[in-house]
């Protein structure tokens, strides 16, 4: 792993000479004035403010808050990279699909000490009570969220999987309209893969995977916990553009395990539920029991085989940090293959080796809560200050088994709009990644690029000063 | 369509065409009221608060009813359910349900008018409160506008037939208001005020110069009471309602393919306007039709509600 920090157009940032096949973005760059690079940063951002304002839709004060900022400058991946990514993404999430059909059925991998037992046994993410269940067509994860990172032209790295409700997806397509409403001449510059199918795919893979006896034409439907919920401007956006009925848990009745949904024309049957809310308030018989956005009766529609719930309740336990360093050997034990993708090197402090070198290291590490999210519970050790860095060590050692820790990845970084000048600032990436029936791996070319704003900041998250940039894939030459 | 979808457009519909008639029906009582007798205009303010049941209400807050007191009741209440803030509050609630349903205009209309009213401090004067009910009904007319140019589908429907049962009911309280508001005392039924009372009425419904195109014998009650009940002409007549609300439920039928209680009622209702002439309704006491006809458009909202399954 290198210390220098590998830039995406220029490959290292202090030089002037962009890489090859992205020459172009670097003549755009130059070519075009600094005010008029603001001035269309400045239309973006108005138009999602627009948009903010439908999404958010409370007081202005308030939508302001909820923009996610939008860089104007495009990261850009070839063709034989992106060729490269999406075989390491289908592999990975056809690991992770097998993987969730062994733990809650054989638990094959257990048995044979591949990993062990414990992790998984006591792990709040893994569903006891789902031992056994087998959704249909054996698809757990058909939604998953890869987040990855780059640190040299040739290392892209897994830092986490989103197996759960993945988010983001409408601002990878929204992004794309605002750079070809804005930048319409860098597409006459690139040939760049279009990513606007990404809805069709959805619907062909919520068709696929419907129960089959209620195919080939089922009904489906997105869950939203309602229009309070900060992705509600998500959950609508892809309702449109897909076709079909955004509802909330009051829509929709479970009765003899059957999932209606209220319609103006009476009850109508539901096949396959997209739904965007946690597991723990999905069902208030089976999960929370004071969940106000859940549906009750819906889990035991879903264990007779009546429904399809995508994705698949306990999901959690293959996005848990604690089970990503096993992810090497569960994807070899399932694919029989070397990892395509590899992750990032992880101490796992329950080990009393690894939390000595840890302890030993904090200056150097990335710490991560196990059950942390959203960039909370981290420390970034080289830009910790010595007092977050002493407060970190102890609840290390008072709790060893919840931390996990990397090193500290030197993020690319892809020119950005920052005010002042355009400068170099980490991204990570997040493609979206579909499953259907009989291992069949689907993705969009693109996915989500988040860039730290600040200037040497690696924390992307959108709730700690990230903004999001459109990624192009370039279309290989013919 | 999800009978909650339904439901709150139906229910925006509703909401926008009571804040567009409670702004025109405050500014007929400023009109009464200075052409009333004393003290100070209550009566006017008090045959306002009759026609939309709200005398017990605002009686409770235990304030006089005069126009410092009543208008702000009736525009800025943020208790009072059938303030202007209240509806615009109802009808924007609804709406974000819907967002996706309505059209970018729509929305628009309504969170304009809503950030309009919910920062607004109580009007200090007439001026004031009559510039303030002018601008709710120009946003709401805004909506209109919007609605007129959204797609002919079962969910545009549903809001236009939400406004024409509110509508209805709402041009049958305005003309109950003559029932209402007495006249002074010593001024005979057809001298100047009495008049001046149905004039003010027709210029509630914007229709003082339609009346006179219709009409050419100049202002007699009867034919107010026939203009604003069964000419079809007038889009705000009870009969014009009725064939809305008639044609309304038949095009979302055309998608549905289901004709239940709420379609009958619809149609039996328009074939009794179209046999009623104004003459009968005079004979067997105008006030009395009027209370039977809100009575009748409830039953038939309720017959909506179920026949839709709204919850």
């Amino acid at each position: 792993m290198t210390s220098r920090t590998f830039d995406e157009l220029y490959a290292v940032s202090d030089q002037n000479t962009p890489r090859e096949e992205l020459a172009a973005l670097a003549t755009w760059l130059n070519d075009t004035p600094l005010p008029e690079l603001e001035r269309r940063q400045k239309a973006a951002e108005l138009a999602f403010r627009q948009l903010g304002i439908t999404f958010a839709v409370y007081g202005e004060e308030a939508a302001a808050e909820r923009i996610i900022p939008f860089d104007i400058v495009p990261r850009i991946f070839t063709a034989p990279e992106w060729q490269r990514l999406q075989a390491g993404l289908t592999q990975r999430v056809q690991a992770i699909n097998a993987f969730l059909c062994d733990i809650y059925g054989e638990q094959r991998i257990l048995k044979e000490g591949k990993i062990p037992a414990d992790i998984i046994l006591t792990n709040p993410q893994f569903r006891k009570e789902l031992v056994g269940v087998r959704p249909p067509h054996d698809v757990w994860a058909h939604i998953a969220g890869i987040d990855l990172v780059r640190t040299s032209a040739d290392d892209f790295w897994v830092l986490e999987d989103n197996c759960r409700t993945p988010s983001g997806v409408s601002y990878m397509l929204e992004n794309r309209e605002a750079t070809i409403r804005l930048c319409p001449e860098l597409f006459r510059m690139f040939r760049v893969a279009t990513v606007d199918s990404y809805p069709d795919l959805l619907l062909e893979m919520m068709r696929a995977v419907a129960p089959v006896h209620r195919q080939p034409h089922p009904t489906c439907v997105i869950l939203t916990p309602g229009r309070y919920n900060s992705a509600y401007y998500e959950h609508s956006f892809l309702a449109d553009n897909i076709g079909i009925e955004l509802v909330e848990a009051a829509d929709l009745v479970v009765e003899n395990d059957i999932v209606w949904m209220r319609t103006i024309t009476g009850l109508v049957q539901v096949d396959v539920v997209y739904r965007r809310i946690d597991d723990d308030y999905l069902d208030p018989e089976v999960f929370r029991p004071d969940s106000m956005l859940g549906v009750k009766g819906l889990m035991r529609a879903w264990r007779a085989g009546n429904v399809t719930i995508v994705n698949a309740p306990g999901t959690g336990i293959a996005d848990d940090k604690a089970i990503y360093s096993y992810m090497p050997e569960i994807v070899r034990f399932y694919t029989g293959a070397e990892p395509l993708l590899p992750i990032v090197q992880t101490w796992r402090c329950r080990e009393p080796e690894a939390l000595a070198y840890v302890l030993d290291h904090l200056p150097e590490l990335v710490v991560k809560l196990v059950d942390g999210s959203g960039g909370y519970g981290m420390l970034v050790g080289p830009t910790a200050t010595v007092a977050e860095i002493e407060a970190f060590r102890l609840a290390i050692i008072d709790n060893p088994q919840r931390y996990i820790a990397q090193p500290t990845l030197a993020l690319s970084t892809v020119p950005t709009l920052t005010g002042k000048a355009v400068a170099p600032r980490h991204v990570d990436f997040r493609p979206f990644v579909l499953s259907s029936p009989n291992g069949v791996v689907k993705m969009v070319p693109g996915g989500l690029t988040r860039v730290a704003l600040k200037e040497g900041s690696l924390i992307v998250n959108s709730s700690q000063g990230g903004g999001t940039k459109d990624s192009f894939v370039l279309i290989g030459k013919a | 369509m999800l009978s909650r979808t339904a439901s709150s457009l139906y229910w925006i519909g509703r909401y926008v065409e009571r804040a567009d008639f409670t702004s025109r029906l405050i500014e007929a009582t400023v009109r009464l009221d200075a052409l009333s007798s004393r003290p100070a205009g209550e009566a006017a303010w008090m045959s306002a608060l009759t026609v939309i049941d709200a005398v017990a209400a605002f009686e409770s807050l235990g304030q006089p009813m005069v126009q410092r007191h009543a208008a702000p009741f009736l525009t800025l209440s943020t208790t009072h359910p059938g303030s202007i803030l209240s509806c615009i509050e109802m009808a924007r609630d609804n709406a974000r349900s819907v967002r996706t349903a309505l059209s970018r205009e729509a929305w628009s209309a309504i969170n304009h008018a809503w950030l309009l009213f919910s920062n607004h401090q109580a009007p200090a004067n007439i001026g004031a409160l009559l510039n303030m009910v002018e601008l709710v009904q120009s946003d709401m007319r805004s909506f209109a506008g919007a609605l007129s140019r959204m797609l002919k589908h079962p969910l545009t429907m549903f809001i236009q037939l939400g406004a024409a049962i509110e509508r209805a009911d709402n041009t049958a309280r305005l003309l109950d208001v003559k029932y209402h508001i007495l006249l002074p005392e010593g001024e005979a039924v057809g001298g100047a005020i009495d008049r001046d009372q149905w004039t003010t009425i027709l210029q509630t419904v914007s229709a003082v110069n339609a009346y006179r195109l219709i009409y050419s014998e100049g202002l007699k009650p009867a034919h107010v009471i026939e203009f604003l009940t069964l000419r079809p002409e007038l889009p705000r007549s009870l009969l014009s309602c009725a064939e809305d609300v008639d044609n309304l439920l038949y095009g979302i039928a055309q998608s549905t393919h289901l004709f239940a209680e709420a379609d009958s009622l619809a149609k039996t209702r328009l074939a009794q306007l179209r046999r009623t002439s104004a003459r009968e309704i005079i004979r067997g006491g105008l006030h009395e039709y009027l209370e039977d006809f809100i009575a009748q458009n409830a039953l038939l909202d309720g017959a909506i509600s179920r026949q839709f399954r709204f919850v």
